[in-house]
């Protein structure tokens, strides 16, 4: 979902980013390059393992957030959870809510994903003890 | 910056320059600006939208009460109050978002700064103009001008579509 809102979808890191094609390829496909393209829920998938590393370290959790903020796209629930449990067993609740505000950050103007995002990630917040920007009120200046 | 403060004899000057140049520490420039010079070798905190975890908290040395806070955070955080969540957010970093993305007002101050700039350039081409620029040649005049202009009529200069072609010669005006 969060992907048909950008433009183009495949891990940065990869360097070499195209967009699938979607129509019925004519008489003859041309590929030009052999290289495998990741599929969305191969990169969640990949994400969210990261994430899930029961004995991650602080610059493991840095070092994934700050590579996935980079990416063109708002990251699935199911990747910003995995991120949230990391900061859990790290002990850093300033981290969990900074998280939050990036990938509101990272929505931009459609502001519809962010409130998504928080109704998915509900239970883990409540779970957690995890408060959201708003309810900490640092989402305004 | 290489701070070339003192050393009016050639040699002091290169012996200077040599030893900026090949010191490892920062701190070797003598009476520069800072007291204290930023280690760059060491993880740096930066607020920026696009590094969410910076490399280093905010805060470095936590009080008593900041530590026992922390020691507090290790446990269920649903037993943390809402000033305590917001003391350790800001103890680990030092803006919130929608505070780095508030807008300021410098772009007045580079705009301002730029026209003073341009205003002083006006000024100093002015000053040429009245001080340092010779007598223009004599054939700006205007006298100069209105002869050159005629001659160039009576030549038929561009007499099809440019310059004599524009000129009625019956009326002796402008077209």
């Amino acid at each position: 979902m969060f992907r048909a809102v950008c433009r183009l979808s495949s891990a940065g890191s990869r360097g070499l980013v195209r967009s699938r094609p979607r129509y019925s390829a004519p008489l003859v496909s041309r590929c030009f390059s052999h290289e495998k393209v990741e599929t969305d829920e191969e990169f969640d998938a990949r994400w969210v393992t990261y994430f899930n590393k029961p004995d991650i370290d602080v610059w493991e959790l840095k070092k994934g957030m700050n590579t996935l903020i980079g990416y063109d796209l708002v990251p699935e629930p199911k990747i910003v959870e995995s991120a949230l449990r990391a900061c859990r067993r790290l002990n850093d609740l300033a981290s969990a809510v900074r998280i939050l505000e990036a990938v509101k950050q990272k929505a931009g103007p459609y502001k519809e994903i962010y409130p998504y995002l928080i109704q998915e990630l509900k239970p883990t917040l409540t779970e957690l003890g995890i408060s959201t920007p708003e309810e900490l009120g640092i989402d305004r200046v | 910056m290489l701070h070339l403060t003192t050393g009016r004899l050639g040699s002091l000057l290169a012996r200077r320059v040599t030893a900026a140049l090949s010191s490892s520490s920062v701190r070797m420039a003598s009476h520069s600006h800072e007291v204290s010079q930023t280690d760059m070798s060491q993880p740096m905190y930066v607020d920026r939208l696009d590094i969410p975890l910076p490399d280093k908290p905010y805060k470095d040395n936590l009080s008593a009460e900041e530590q026992s806070l922390k020691k507090k955070e290790e446990g269920p955080w649903s037993q943390l109050t809402k000033e305590e969540k917001i003391a350790l957010y800001r103890m680990m970093f030092c803006q919130t978002f929608p505070e780095m993305k508030q807008p300021s007002d410098e772009w007045k101050t580079v705009v301002g700064v730029a026209l003073i700039f341009l205003g002083i350039s006006g000024l100093v081409v002015w000053w040429q103009k009245v001080f340092v620029y010779p007598k223009t040649p004599r054939t700006f005049d205007e006298e100069w001008q209105a002869k050159q202009l005629k001659r160039m009529l009576d030549m038929r200069a561009n007499p099809v579509e440019g310059f004599s072609a524009k000129w009625d010669y019956e009326k002796g005006q402008w077209k």
